[in-house]
């Protein structure tokens, strides 16, 4: 238990290397979440209305990847920002801007299959009455996307659960350098290896309260708009 | 907005709607023309709402065609259709109207204004923000409406908009229905209830098992029917 303790004193004393860490877990994973979000959200919706040979393969292949194992995505990453690579003369690897890439690319299809589910099943309802009012393609996706926005809520902070607690992708493309990308989850791997475990622990709890913060407030916030708007 | 061209009359040449292999309408002729109010009569399942459909042009004859005015390929501008369960977006109640008229192609400075008469016009103004799908039955069944008339449509197809409701909630809707009637806009309405006839119907339309059984003047239709199944029907007999 001495672990605990000395984990809480050291999130006490305000420790400035622990606050560098979690700010730019934070910011990676968010920015993450947000292209994901850009892409994900109409790309699921388009999926939903759209019919086409080969799309229950499309769809399959969607839900399928929601479990890309991080580790895959972040060398697939990692091969394409290499030095060697084509995508190299970029100079990313091993920068943050490197981990949002491979983070956005591991939330995606989380994002945009459950947006497809959610927006599918919407559009049975409402397929009919948009079609009579004579609603085009581009306003039936905008319409289903922000009816269903309560809904999609679930499915972006799905999106940053995922993100924020995977180490596979942000270790390989960002390389854990100190001060520069190491990040609270590969920083707890580090230093639970090194046996600094005050220091892993107290970074884990923080982790975990960020994650319920987080839903705690889109929990909030959707329960108090869902009162207004319905 | 009112297209330029008009959508009527309405007719339906040798239209016959196969699903599978079951018949649901059977070589219907019609024509509806403008003036008082169209019901659309039968019991359940004689293909009320596969009529109304097909009169909206959301679905495509099996054989046969549909028309308006004389066109084939109208596109819903000047039609509305009020659904049995009409969908509420999950949005207030005024917010249903606004996207109504913004389809409709009203101006963005005049939705404000437009969505407010409406809204007086179906009793819903005290209502205005509250979410669509927190009202009740008969409060939804007339925002609907308010939404179908944002279309200031010529023809307005209205599918037993009062089949699950009460006699205070029907009257309402029947008043509003009225009203739009002698504003000019043409009503086609499905109905199993006779006293509906009575107090709406300009003409009848009576459906039995997908055919067009009897197409008459609502005085003629109840006072004198002329086929065996509307007189059944008019008697107050199960015409099954």
């Amino acid at each position: 238990m001495s672990e605990t303790v000395s984990a809480w004193q050291l999130i006490a004393s305000g420790d400035a290397t622990l606050f560098a860490i979690v700010r730019l877990s934070l910011a990676v994973s968010l920015t993450a979440v947000a292209i994901a979000m850009v892409v994900g959200l109409p790309l699921g919706a388009i999926l939903a209305l759209t019919r086409f040979p080969g799309r229950s393969a499309v769809v399959v292949i969607l839900n399928g990847f929601m479990g890309l194992p991080p580790v895959v995505v972040g060398l697939t990453v990692y091969l394409l920002l290499s030095r060697s690579g084509p995508l190299g003369e970029l100079g990313l690897l091993f920068t943050p801007t490197a981990m949002v890439i491979a983070q956005a690319l591991l939330v995606l299809p989380i994002i945009a299959a459950l947006t497809r589910q959610t927006v599918e099943d919407l559009w049975h309802e409402y397929r009919e009455e948009l079609t009579a009012m004579g609603v085009g393609p581009t306003g039936q996706v905008a319409t289903l996307l922000w009816d269903s926005r309560f809904s999609l809520v679930t499915a972006l902070l799905a999106g940053f659960g995922r993100a924020a607690a995977e180490v596979g992708t942000v270790m390989i493309v960002g390389g854990n350098i100190d001060g520069f990308t190491r990040t609270m989850t590969t920083a707890i791997a580090l230093e639970t290896s090194k046996g600094n475990l005050p220091l892993a622990m107290g970074l884990g709890l923080i982790l975990i309260v960020l994650i319920l913060l987080i839903n705690a407030t889109a929990w909030g916030v959707r329960a108090w708009s869902e009162q207004r708007a319905g | 907005m009112r297209a330029a061209r008009s959508d009527l009359p309405l007719s339906l040449d040798d239209v016959s709607l196969i699903v599978g292999a079951t018949t649901i309408l059977d070589r219907v002729n019609l024509t509806i023309g403008p003036g008082a109010p169209t019901l659309i009569l039968g019991p359940n399942g004689s293909g009320k709402t596969s009529l109304l459909r097909l009169c909206m042009g959301l679905a495509s004859p099996s054989r046969g065609a549909v028309s308006w005015g004389g066109r084939t390929d109208g596109g819903p501008e000047s039609r509305a259709i009020l659904f049995q369960k009409p969908v509420m977006l999950r949005r207030s109640a005024a917010a249903n109207v606004a996207y109504g008229l913004a389809q409709a192609g009203c101006p963005r400075g005049l939705r404000a204004r437009r969505t407010e008469e409406l809204l007086d016009r179906v009793g819903l103004l005290a209502l205005a923000l509250r979410p669509a799908r927190r009202l009740s039955g008969g409060e939804q069944q007339r925002l609907a409406l308010a939404r179908a008339l944002a279309r200031q449509p010529e023809i307005l197809l209205l599918d037993e908009p009062t089949a699950s409701l009460d006699p205070a909630a029907t009257r309402f809707v029947e008043e509003i229905v009225r009203a739009a009637a002698h504003s000019g806009t043409k009503i086609v309405m499905a109905s199993h209830d006779l006293g509906q006839v009575r107090r709406l119907a300009g003409e009848v339309v009576f459906l039995v098992r997908g055919r067009v059984v009897e197409h008459a003047s609502a005085s003629d239709f109840l006072d004198r029917p002329s086929t065996p199944q509307a007189a059944a029907f008019v008697r107050g007999d199960l015409v099954l």
